[in-house]
């Protein structure tokens, strides 16, 4: 028996259902939603690269950071932690390992580095809390990045690099 | 430090702890399935990000019309709302490739290191390396700006 059109597109393109993206994205909003609601800041993951680079380097860009360095040290250990909970609770556990290569990791992070300063967000800064301010930059900011990053896997993946 | 909210710093472990672990549950913390997302194998990704941003869009419209202020820290609820220029398209497009390339970004990297994927210190090794050299870079061309307008 064949499936109805919607289920197996359903089935096709969402191999993994759409509850563990849906419910895992509420929790990444609520969290950022807690620290908006007692402290008015907008929590964003990248800031945390600059404010710790802030320790060992006098450069006025990370300077800038100085002051909420110690706060995004707090925020970085507790993301860590949260994820050390799921893979405790209804994870596997700490089995996870990728098996994506590790050049791939190592170069694209030094763009994600690059590019989440340069352009004044990533995915939670830009993503979340700047689409949630209904804030243009951030809109334009999220489209870019995200059609830029579908035509560079998609070419990675092109060329037989996998995983 | 010393003036801040007693209550500063535990909001911000317990809303780190929930974001954390929503970005395990959502296996955004594998960068197998971002890359799924990208080459269009899975179309889950969007209902995190997405997911995410609508329950901070409500807050962030809610949160100012219940209260003056935040309550553990000075001034008032903004947006976050940074200002339009070159940098948002030149960097987003930097930011695209590196995670078209690599499957994570930062938020994902430290949730990738909660899970037990150790092998995701080679992506943080190289977003420090990356935001160091723009540091070092942009620094160094704002104290030319002083010089020459717009060196940036």
């Amino acid at each position: 028996m064949v499936d109805p059109l919607p289920l197996q597109l359903l089935a096709e393109y969402f191999p993994n259902g759409i509850a563990r993206y849906a419910i895992g994205g509420l929790f990444v909003g609520l969290g950022a939603s807690l620290i908006y609601f007692g402290t008015g800041i907008s929590a964003g993951a990248s800031s945390f690269l600059e404010s710790t680079l802030s320790y060992v380097s006098d450069r006025s860009r990370f300077q800038q950071y100085a002051a909420s360095r110690d706060w995004r040290w707090v925020f970085t250990l507790s993301i860590v932690a949260g994820a050390a909970i799921y893979s405790l609770t209804l994870g596997d556990a700490f089995a996870y390992e990728t098996d994506v290569q590790v050049w791939r990791l190592f170069v694209g992070g030094g763009l994600v580095g690059v590019g989440t300063r340069v352009g004044k967000g990533c995915t939670s800064g830009h993503g979340v809390c700047g689409v949630g301010s209904a804030s243009r930059t951030s809109l334009v900011g999220v489209a870019t990045f995200l059609l830029v990053a579908i035509g560079v896997a998609q070419v990675v993946a092109a060329l037989g690099v996998s995983p | 430090m010393t003036d801040r909210h007693p209550l500063f710093v535990p909001t911000i472990v317990v809303g780190g702890l929930i974001f954390g672990f929503g970005l395990g549950y959502s296996h955004m913390a594998r960068p197998e399935v971002v890359l799924d997302f990208l080459q269009f194998d899975d179309l889950g990704l969007p209902f995190v990000m997405f997911g995410g941003a609508a329950v901070t869009g409500l807050v962030y419209f809610v949160a100012p019309r219940l209260l003056d202020g935040p309550p553990l820290a000075r001034g008032a609820f903004e947006r976050r709302l940074k200002s339009f220029d070159r940098n948002v398209v030149v960097g987003g497009a930097i930011f695209g490739a590196g995670w078209g390339l690599s499957g994570i970004c930062p938020g994902a990297a430290y949730a990738s290191l909660g899970v037990g994927n150790v092998t995701i210190l080679w992506a943080l090794a190289g977003m420090f390396a990356g935001a160091y050299v723009q540091g070092v870079w942009r620094s160094r061309a704002a104290t030319g700006d002083a010089a020459v307008a717009n060196a940036d």
